[in-house]
């Protein structure tokens, strides 16, 4: 049997794996990205404060994330938090919850780090001058902020985040090593049933590729909506 | 009511640093006098003119404003809508069409309707001849439109003093004429204005009185023929040599 024929029955076998994978590693990057962009602003306007404790707490916090691997991280959530007494709770109704949770919140607090430092400099890259417009005619720090600079920074900062959105598709596949059953689990399982690793990971590539293509090419699409005429 | 002080600057020092970029000015300017800022750059003007409205916190000193002390615990964003500003690179909102840049401040800050604030800014933008551009966004629009535009956005919010930071200086020379134009309008409408600027003829028929800013220091300050005519400090002798 041929390479792409293997593949087809694979497919036609195993599509149940592959497609809880896609389903669940999808959730776990939406629900990381979305955790780490809330608190990843809040961490870059701690960043960029003039309280000097809350700059120094976090760029302590985005230094030591960025510093160590998200594995560790992990595996520190998973394994180590349990062992001083810290654990997520199960939920009946949703199976796996607390391993789930062990995962997304790894995820999130690595991605919080980096996503606080595309904020960062997506909003120091709009020009002085917007900030100084704003004050000078009358508005607060924060309403210069809203109004003028953030929707400026955006503009600068989401093809970042698009590029961070589709770096966590492609990290969440750690999270298969604590027994969260996302794509590269479910791969993992299909290569046990069937003693044929390349056809399967083969298939799981193709599935993450489609993801992450899809999503850098919304992102682009985005950024073209918010070009205000400018070429 | 006439002849009021509208700001008066009191043994201003503004440093960087090291670096002491203004040394003890102390100045009044008076309601409805249109006053040019001339001097070598690194003299200090923008400096200056920057720290009337505290974008630059002054070092020490007080500026006094309509008989405020800026310097002291003031709602600075409340006396900043009385005072407009026009930079050097125009900075109008780049997020905003000019329709929007105009009379964002009004409804925000001043509370005022859309239907109002627009009927106004588009008041403003046909005496410009600019009443086409209202839904360009900044992007789209020269030097000169820019500048225009910029003006408009502080006469919006009714300011009691203009304050002008080089408003020429980054336009290409066809440019000049319309922003010099429509500030010559403005001071015959009777603002009150204070301008940096390095266009000699312009500061000499707009400006009641010129001020020469040099090493941090006010070296000259008399009225505009005066300044051209009879000045008195050295150095202001030697840059009026080398820029006429």
């Amino acid at each position: 049997m041929g390479f792409f024929e293997q593949i087809v029955v694979i497919l036609q076998r195993y599509y149940p794996y592959f497609l809880e994978g896609v389903k669940n590693t999808l959730i776990i990057a939406a629900m990381s990205v979305v955790l780490g962009v809330v608190f990843g602003t809040l961490m870059a306007i701690m960043r960029m404060c003039r309280i000097k404790p809350l700059k120094w707490i976090a760029v302590a916090y985005i230094e030591f994330v960025r510093g160590t691997p998200l594995m560790v991280q992990l595996m520190f959530i998973f394994y180590g938090l349990p062992m001083v007494g810290i654990e997520f709770p199960d939920v009946p109704w949703i199976p796996n919850f607390s391993r789930f949770m062990a995962g997304i919140v790894a995820m999130s607090i690595n991605s919080c780090a980096y996503v606080a430092e595309v904020i960062r400099s997506g909003i120091q890259s709009v020009d002085e001058g917007q900030m100084e417009a704003a004050r000078s005619i009358g508005f607060k720090y924060g309403e210069s902020m809203k109004l003028v600079i953030l929707p400026q920074a955006i503009r600068n900062i989401l093809p970042a985040l698009g590029n961070e959105f589709v770096t966590v598709i492609k990290e969440s596949s750690i999270v298969s090593v604590i027994g969260i059953s996302d794509l590269m689990y479910g791969t993992n399982g299909v290569i046990a049933l069937t003693y044929r690793s390349l056809p399967c990971l083969a298939v799981a590539a193709c599935l993450y590729f489609i993801l992450t293509f899809i999503s850098s090419r919304l992102v682009a699409l985005l950024e073209k909506r918010m070009k205000h005429g400018r070429k | 009511m006439e002849g009021n002080n509208i700001i008066q600057v009191r043994n201003l020092c503004k440093s960087f640093g090291n670096l002491n970029v203004l040394n003890d000015i102390s100045a009044d300017f008076k309601e409805k006098k249109v006053v040019s800022i001339i001097g070598p750059s690194g003299g200090g003007k923008s400096t200056f003119l920057r720290c009337l409205n505290l974008l630059e916190m002054p070092t020490s000193g007080k500026i006094i404003f309509n008989g405020v002390d800026l310097c002291s615990n003031v709602d600075i964003n409340v006396q900043r809508q009385k005072i407009g500003m026009v930079f050097q690179h125009f900075n109008l909102f780049n997020n905003m069409n000019v329709m929007k840049n105009l009379t964002i401040a009004p409804m925000r800050i001043k509370g005022k309707s859309k239907e109002e604030a627009e009927e106004k800014a588009i008041g403003f933008l046909k005496r410009m001849g600019l009443e086409d551009k209202a839904n360009a966004y900044p992007a789209q629009l020269s030097g000169g439109q820019k500048q225009r535009i910029a003006i408009v956005r502080s006469l919006m919010m009714e300011p009691e003093l203009m304050l002008f930071d080089e408003p020429t200086s980054a336009l290409d020379p066809e440019m000049i004429g319309e922003v010099l134009d429509v500030i010559k309008q403005l001071a015959y409408e009777g603002m009150t204005m204070l301008i940096v600027t390095h266009e000699m003829r312009f500061a000499r028929e707009v400006s009641d009185r010129i001020l020469f800013l040099d090493g941090g220091r006010i070296d000259e300050d008399r009225t505009a023929d005066e300044f051209f005519d009879d000045p008195h400090s050295p150095r202001l002798i030697s840059f009026l040599q080398k820029v006429l």
